[in-house]
C-alpha cells in the first residue's frame, strides 16, 4: 500500500503538536468507509458462493434423503461411485466436444461477422444490429424455436427437401444431435463476442496496415501478422468468457436433447441436474458439482498461463 | 481494415452479410408469425412470411393454461429487484476497490474475485440445501438472493472497478477538498459520471435473471410462482407434445418487448456492452 494519498489533506496537515489528534481522521473515516462499501459485496459473497462450495465439499462425504429427513455420513463413497460410474466417461466427452465446438465454432463465427462489420460499407450499423439481436432474445424462446425448425418434418429439412437432400433427424441422432445444441447456440450469443471483437479491431491503427500495404505483405498475412496479435488479448477475454459459460450450458440441452440420444448430450451440468434433482442423489450430485469446478478452475489456470505464451500486449 | 472497396467487393460483402444474417433473424421472424397462425399452418412449406389469416387464438389460450400474467409479473419484478440489488452492490464495491485505499484490499478483491470462478451450476446443491432449511424453497428468495451476490455480480463488480479507474478523479478530488463526504462523493460526481458503465452492468444483469432456467425449476414448484422459462416449456398436450401455437405465443411474447427495447436502444446496448470494463 502506498502513502502518497494526496487525498488526506487537512489530517496530516499540522506539525504543531497541540491537543492530541482526534480519533477519527480523515484518513481512518476513509478507511471504514471502504470497508463500508464493499460490506455487501463481500458478506454476499461469503454467504452465497464461499460457504456453499466449502458445503459442496462437505456434502459429497455424505447421503442426504429429503423424504426420510436423513443425512449420514458416507465417507468416500461418493467418489468411489464416481470411480464406478459408466456414464462418466461419456459425459466428461460430451461436456468437452460441446466446449470444444462451441468456443472454436464460435470464435471463429465472431471473428469472422467482426471482419465483415469493418469494412467501409453502409449499413453495417444495421448488420451489427441484426446479428446481435438473438442475444436478447429470451434464451428458452429461442431454443424452442430452434427445436421446432430442427426436428424431423421440422423447417430445415422441408428447405433441404426443396434442394431433394433427406436431411436426418437432427435432434435424435448420434451425431447430428450434438451438433445442433452448438449450433443453436452459437447463433444465440455469438453476437456478444463479435461485438468485442469489432471494438479490438477498430482499435487496431491504420498506419500498421499502410505500412504493410507499402512492403507488398498481402491482406491474410496482414490479418495474420498485424490484425490477429493486436486484437489477442480480446481473443484472451473472449475464450475464457466463452469456455466458463460453455461448461454451464443447461436450458438448451434440457429443452432440445433431454441429454439424448442415449448420453451423447449429457453433458456435466445437465447430468448433475438430472442426479441431484430427478434421482435425489444429492451426494453424489455434490461430487459431480466439485468435477465440475475443477474443469473450471483448471481451463481457467490454463489460458491464464497461455496469456504470457502468446498474447501480445496487456493494455 | 476498413479500407475503399470495389464496387463489385461491395456487392459481394453484401450477399455474404445477407446470407449469415438468415439464421439470427429468421428463427424470431417465423416465432412471431407463426403464432399468429392455425397449427396446419405453422408446418406448411414454404413457410407464409406472412400470416393469411392472422389470428390471436393462440394467445388467448396462453393465458387459459396457465396464470401467464402472473408468470410474466414473477420475472419481471425478479429481474428488476436483481438489477438494481446488483447496481448498489457492484458500483459500491467496484466504487471502493478503485478509489479508496484501506487495508487488505487487493487479497479482498481477489477474495470476491474468486467468485467468478464459481458460478451458481458448481453450488446448486449445496444452494437447494440451505434454502431448504431456511423454508425458503418454491419461493422467489433463491432467484433473488443468489444473483445479486453470486458470480454475476462479482463480474459487475470487476467492470464497475474498472469503469471507476478509467475515470480522471479530479473533479472527486475538487470535491473531496470543498469538504464532501466520500459517499457524498461516491453519490453525487463519481455515480453520475458511471452511467454507460451502470447500464451495461444493468442491461448484462436483467438478460440473466430474465433467462435464469435452472435455478427456477430447481427451486420452484408451484405454476403461479414459475418464471417464464420454465413456464415456456409447460405448454404441452396430453401426451408431452408441445403444443406448437401457444408455445410460439408464450415464446412471443417473452422475447418481443426485450427486443423492442433493444432495437430502440441499441446504440446503448452494444457500445455499452463493448466500451466497459470487458475491453482488453
Amino acid at each position: 500500500m502506498t502513502q502518497t494519498d494526496t487525498r488526506v489533506g487537512p489530517a496530516t496537515a499540522g506539525p504543531t503538536p497541540g491537543p492530541a489528534r482526534p480519533f477519527w481522521t480523515t484518513r481512518r473515516r476513509d478507511q471504514l468507509t471502504g470497508y463500508l462499501f464493499i460490506t455487501p459485496q463481500l458478506l454476499g459473497s461469503a454467504v452465497f458462493v464461499i460457504l456453499p462450495l466449502i458445503l459442496v465439499v462437505w456434502y459429497s462425504l455424505h447421503e442426504w434423503n429429503v423424504l426420510a429427513g436423513t443425512f449420514d455420513f458416507v465417507g468416500t463413497d461418493n467418489y468411489q461411485a464416481l470411480a464406478d460410474d459408466p456414464n462418466l466417461g461419456a459425459v466428461l466427452r460430451a461436456t468437452g466436444l460441446f466446449s470444444v465446438g462451441l468456443v472454436v465454432f464460435n470464435l471463429g463465427l465472431a471473428l469472422l461477422l467482426a471482419v465483415l462489420l469493418n469494412q467501409r460499407l453502409r449499413g453495417t450499423i444495421l448488420f451489427r444490429t441484426l446479428f446481435f439481436s438473438p442475444v436478447v432474445v429470451s434464451l428458452v424462446a429461442w431454443t424452442i424455436v430452434w427445436g421446432f425448425l430442427l426436428q424431423d418434418n421440422g423447417g430445415l429439412n422441408s428447405l433441404l427437401d426443396t434442394v431433394g437432400v433427406d436431411g436426418p433427424n437432427w435432434l435424435r441422432g448420434e451425431g447430428t444431435a450434438m451438433v445442433s445444441v452448438i449450433v443453436v447456440q452459437v447463433f444465440k450469443n455469438v453476437g456478444l463476442n463479435m461485438v468485442l471483437f469489432l471494438a479490438a479491431l477498430q482499435g487496431v491503427p491504420a498506419d500498421l496496415y499502410e505500412a504493410a500495404e507499402v512492403d507488398g505483405a498481402s491482406r491474410l498475412r496482414q490479418f495474420w501478422r498485424i490484425t490477429v496479435p493486436l486484437i489477442s488479448p480480446t481473443i484472451l477475454l473472449t475464450s475464457i468468457i466463452t469456455v466458463v459459460g460453455s461448461l454451464q450450458v443447461f436450458a438448451q440441452i434440457a429443452v432440445l436433447t433431454q441429454g439424448g440420444p442415449g448420453t451423447s448430450t449429457t453433458v456435466l451440468v445437465y447430468y448433475l441436474y438430472q442426479q441431484a434433482f430427478q434421482f435425489h442423489h444429492f451426494g453424489y450430485g455434490a461430487t459431480l458439482s466439485i468435477v465440475l469446478f475443477a474443469i473450471v478452475l483448471a481451463l481457467t489456470v490454463l489460458q491464464w498461463q497461455m496469456r504470457k505464451r502468446w498474447v501480445f500486449h496487456e493494455s | 481494415m476498413s479500407r475503399d472497396l470495389s464496387r463489385r467487393t461491395k456487392l459481394v460483402l453484401y450477399g455474404v452479410l445477407l446470407v449469415l444474417a438468415i439464421p439470427f433473424v429468421f428463427p424470431t421472424w417465423w416465432m412471431v408469425t407463426s403464432s399468429l397462425k392455425p397449427v396446419a399452418d405453422i408446418f406448411a412449406f414454404p413457410p407464409d412470411l406472412l400470416p393469411t389469416n392472422p389470428r390471436l387464438d393462440a394467445y388467448r389460450r396462453v393465458f387459459e393454461l396457465q396464470p401467464f400474467g402472473q408468470q410474466y409479473l414473477n420475472s419481471l419484478y425478479i429481474a428488476l429487484v436483481v438489477t438494481v440489488g446488483t447496481l448498489a452492490v457492484s458500483a459500491l464495491a467496484g466504487y471502493a476497490f478503485a478509489r479508496i485505499r484501506f487495508r487488505g484490499q487487493n487479497v479482498l478483491f481477489l477474495v470476491v474475485l474468486a467468485g467468478l470462478l464459481i458460478p451458481s451450476e458448481v453450488t446448486i446443491v449445496p444452494l437447494f440445501q440451505m434454502f431448504f432449511k431456511l423454508g425458503l424453497v418454491n419461493t422467489h428468495w433463491p432467484l433473488i438472493l443468489v444473483p445479486i451476490f453470486g458470480a454475476p455480480s462479482v463480474l459487475a463488480t470487476f467492470i464497475m472497478r474498472q469503469f471507476f479507474i478509467s475515470l480522471p478523479g479530479e473533479l472527486e478530488e475538487a470535491a473531496r477538498v470543498d469538504g464532501l463526504g466520500r459517499f457524498a462523493t461516491f453519490w453525487r460526481i463519481a455515480l453520475p459520471l458511471s452511467r454507460p458503465a451502470l447500464g451495461a452492468v444493468a442491461i448484462f444483469t436483467f438478460l440473466h435473471s430474465w433467462n435464469l432456467y435452472l435455478e427456477p425449476i430447481v427451486f420452484l414448484s408451484s405454476p403461479e410462482k414459475f418464471t417464464l422459462p420454465q413456464a415456456l416449456t409447460q405448454f404441452v398436450d396430453a401426451y408431452g407434445g408441445p403444443m406448437w401455437d401457444v408455445q410460439l405465443a408464450a415464446a412471443s411474447m417473452t422475447a418481443l418487448p426485450v427486443l423492442v427495447v433493444f432495437v430502440i436502444a441499441q446504440k446503448q446496448f452494444v457500445e455499452g456492452l463493448a466500451h466497459t470494463g470487458l475491453k482488453g
